[in-house]
């Protein structure tokens, strides 16, 4: 077969950065979440979990460096979930 | 068949023989061809009982009253048939024995892109079928909550559920599978030259179909797990008595059993997409469109599963929604039917018993599509919901649309997969014998339902005794022709006439390869340069 | 079989991603499943999964969400030794990644029992005398972090079973498709502790 692939190497520095920015709002959602922010509470941990998974895809699951499709699938798999959580609050938010 | 032999030295799937004898020489094989003809024995079996029960419902339900079984067994059989006919059979049914014995064939192809993990999930259909059956056989008596398992009552019927439950679970494992393999095969294995669009149009349907198979089926897996945990660990999920909703039960199931609905109808839509232009000899009309409109089906179809809980208590915002996307998702399905129809138009059309399957399945899938519009608008809804009405759209679109497909790609490969012909007369008879009997058998339940009639009842009231009469006269004649189409099948595997390698003229690459296809399919891989349906 | 193997023995190290890449979609899938059931309760009874939310202890979620985003960073890391070909390298990383996911199941061990002792577990007296959105909060706690435990031990054993390959040699740094996939799917069991995470133990 073709060898296109696995010519792009990640360096160590690389994801010890990542790591310090995951861990970094890992505590500040902890923090925010004593604060009482009220109704912003749950908003403001989940904005902070989508940053750190959108991290963990593009950098440790290497879809930055790797071709177009799986970001895109990735991207409509996450779109499809959306969709559905959404149609599904169709009947719970007006029922 | 000594003549294929001449034709390509190399010896052909059916005679091959590996490191094993026998049956273990099928049941370990890893050839794809053999692993779809091992889904089509296997579904075959599992069709006979399947279709055995709906015919003893049928003649239960010939007279009010007690005809032939009690209440329960009747409650019994329409959940076995249920669950056998669609978890095991129509699911499954084009992809895993068409998908797998033509995708490769016709991309050009060795083999999937796992053969392992196709026999794997082989496997896992087979205990999976039999977890789920041996519900029937031991325990508290079989299961009686219908295919559907809706919640409270799955948890609450002392009846046997579990094995149920979890054999469909354990299915949805060979479904994925299935569907993974086949994307992974046509992004990687198509033949050089063979660009998406120049890619035969039931390859695009089973890539359509398998995109759904890998993105609804964990929905359903993850249901009917917590059916089970709720059954056995008293976690709350969906028990109103613990602070669960069984609307939500319903919602995630029909989040993967509507697309499954699309998971059964797009491949035979990807057959008669093959059958048409091979038989009118000429392009088909709107490939693009065709493509396009599989894509859509499979995208929107993902967003209508409420249609089936209009009376279940929904938000009115919900209903409209799901009943404005529900007419949307119709429009490209009639698409489709108007590039068919547009192919044949002044074509030089060689009727032949595949096409004659198409035909009828153009008739009866377009009485399926329109009564399902009528379904699909909220107030018509509201006065058919749980009526035979419902049942005849579903036999309409599920039997009438993927079961002609199956049998229509049964009859237009079957020279390719056994190397024989079948006897074309008795084809033509069965089919026609079949056709009758199954337009007798579900056209009275449209008015059935019309006027009130219940479904999954055992009894019913003296007014609806004529119609019933009729329908179950229907399904005798339908059961019969079936005997004389599976007869005549099996009895052509042995002794039909030798086959040509081309005997339709059709111009994919499956028919460029000897009858039956040698073991490695081509002995060189094929270099595409035109379009797949190139008749000019 | 035997004399038949040539056909099976064609590799694609692009197809065995793209593969993979669609399993972590089933699975993702999988879980969102739960999630719809998590937000639709949550939406229904959000005093009650205020309430039960307190019951946890957030320390230990934080001490495991920072176990398995360093275990990421190390099984991510591996995959650089082994393009290095650095083989010991790369087995030490691997070998932290599983010593840190025992870790976290260790936590998760002391997290569970405790809760036990304290009578809370599906069906117990306790929680049956609690309001129903409590009783769902807990149903959703055991089912949710109970499978993605068990995705942790599949990972586990994932990650083991290519140690063993890397050991043998069988995986270097032109042939280690099978270490990248382990990988992925170690990455999927973080991902989703990273949404478990907030939705359990920060909303208080």
């Amino acid at each position: 077969m073709e060898k296109e692939q696995h010519t792009h190497i990640v360096k160590y520095k690389t994801y010890v950065f990542v790591l310090i920015a995951l861990l970094f709002m890992t505590f500040t959602s902890v923090a925010i979440t004593s604060l009482n922010l009220g109704p912003y509470t749950v908003s403001a941990a989940l904005l902070l979990a989508g940053c750190k998974s959108l991290l963990v895809l593009l950098i440790f699951m290497h879809l930055k460096f790797d071709k177009k499709f799986y970001a895109i699938m990735a991207a409509s798999v996450f779109l499809l979930l959306g969709c559905v959580i959404f149609i599904t609050f169709l009947d719970y938010l007006y029922r | 068949m000594s003549d294929t032999v001449i034709q390509n030295p190399e010896p052909n799937y059916l005679e091959y023989q590996g490191r094993y004898k026998g049956i273990f020489a099928w049941i370990f094989s890893t050839d794809h061809k053999r692993i779809g003809l091992l889904y089509l024995y296997s579904m075959l079996v599992l069709f006979s009982v399947a279709a055995i029960l709906g015919l003893l419902m049928k003649i239960e339900l010939i007279a009010p009253g007690k005809t032939i079984m009690d209440a329960q067994t009747y409650n019994s059989f329409f959940t076995l048939h249920g669950i056998t006919m669609i978890f095991l059979i129509v699911v499954p049914g084009l992809p895993a024995v068409f998908g797998n014995f033509f995708l490769p064939l016709m991309i050009g192809a060795k083999d999937v892109a796992f053969p392992k993990l196709n026999l794997l999930s082989w496997w896992i259909y087979i205990l999976g079928a039999a977890v789920a059956l041996s519900a029937q056989f031991f325990g508290d008596g079989p299961p009686d909550t219908g295919w559907t398992f809706y919640a409270p009552y799955s948890f609450r019927t002392g009846t046997n559920m579990l094995p149920a439950v979890t054999g469909a679970f354990i299915l949805g494992f060979s479904s994925i599978a299935t569907g993974l393999n086949f994307i992974v095969t046509i992004h990687r294995m198509r033949a050089p030259g063979m660009a998406w669009m120049k890619m035969p149009l039931f390859p695009w349907a089973i890539y359509g179909t398998s995109w759904i198979q890998v993105l609804a089926t964990p929905i359903v897996g993850i249901t009917l797990l917590m059916i089970v945990l709720e059954r056995t660990l008293q976690i709350g999920f969906f028990d109103p008595a613990l602070g669960g909703d069984p609307i939500l039960y319903q919602h995630l199931f029909w989040i993967y059993s509507h697309p499954a609905v699309y998971i059964m109808i797009l491949p035979a839509m990807g057959v008669i997409s093959e059958i048409i232009p091979t038989f009118a000899r000429k392009t088909i009309f709107g490939y693009k469109a065709i493509v396009v409109s599989t894509l859509a089906i499979a995208f929107v179809g993902y967003f209508v599963w409420g249609h089936h809980m209009f009376t279940s208590g929904m938000s009115g915002t919900a209903l409209y929604t799901f009943s404005i996307l529900t007419f949307l998702v119709a429009i490209p399905s009639a698409i489709k039917i108007f590039n068919w129809v547009a192919t044949l138009h002044k074509a030089s059309i060689d009727i032949q018993t595949p096409f004659l399957w198409a035909l009828c399945f153009l008739f009866v899938f377009m009485i399926g599509g329109l009564s399902g519009m009528v379904l699909g608008a909220l107030s018509a809804n509201v006065h058919l919901h749980d009526t035979a009405f419902v049942v005849a759209h579903f036999h309409f679109i599920v039997f009438g649309g993927t079961g002609y497909a199956f049998f229509g790609a049964l009859h237009y490969w079957y020279p390719k997969m056994f190397g024989r012909m079948y006897d074309k007369g008795w084809a033509n008879i069965g089919l026609a014998v079949f056709f009758t009997g199954f337009n007798t058998l579900y056209l009275p339940m449209f008015y059935l339902g019309m006027i009130g009639m219940p479904r999954r009842y055992y009894d019913y009231v003296e007014e609806f005794h004529g119609p019933n009469i009729v329908s179950s006269f229907g399904a005798m004649l339908m059961i019969s022709g079936l005997i004389i189409i599976i007869t005549n099948l099996v009895r052509s595997a042995r002794k039909g006439e030798i086959a040509e390698a081309d005997p339709w003229k059709g111009k994919t690459l499956e028919w460029t390869v000897a009858s039956p296809p040698p073991l490695e399919n081509f002995a060189e891989i094929p270099v595409v340069t035109k379009r797949p349906y190139d008749y000019e | 079989m035997s004399n038949h193997a040539h056909i099976d023995e064609h590799r694609d190290d692009e197809g065995a991603k793209t593969g993979m890449w669609i399993f972590i979609f089933t699975e993702l899938i999988l879980f969102g499943g739960l999630f719809i059931v998590y937000s639709v309760y949550r939406y229904l009874n959000p005093a009650a999964f205020h309430l039960a939310a307190e019951e946890l202890d957030t320390f230990i979620g934080t001490a495991n969400t920072v176990i398995l985003l360093i275990s990421s960073m190390t099984i991510a890391m591996s995959i650089s030794a082994i393009q290095y070909q650095n083989k010991k390298l790369t087995l030490i990383l691997m070998g932290v990644t599983i010593l840190l996911a025992v870790a976290f199941m260790v936590n998760k061990y002391f997290e569970w029992s405790g809760k036990i002792s304290h009578g809370i577990y599906p069906g117990s007296p306790t929680l049956m005398e609690a309001s129903q959105g409590e009783i769902l909060f807990f149903g959703l706690y055991y089912a949710m972090t109970g499978l993605h435990a068990l995705h942790i031990i599949i990972g586990v054993a994932f990650i083991a079973y290519v140690m063993r390959l890397v050991v043998k040699d069988e995986v270097q740094h032109d042939n280690f498709t099978i270490l990248e996939n382990s990988g992925l799917y170690w990455h999927l069991v973080d991902l989703i502790w990273i949404f478990l995470f907030p939705l359990f133990y920060l909303i208080t």
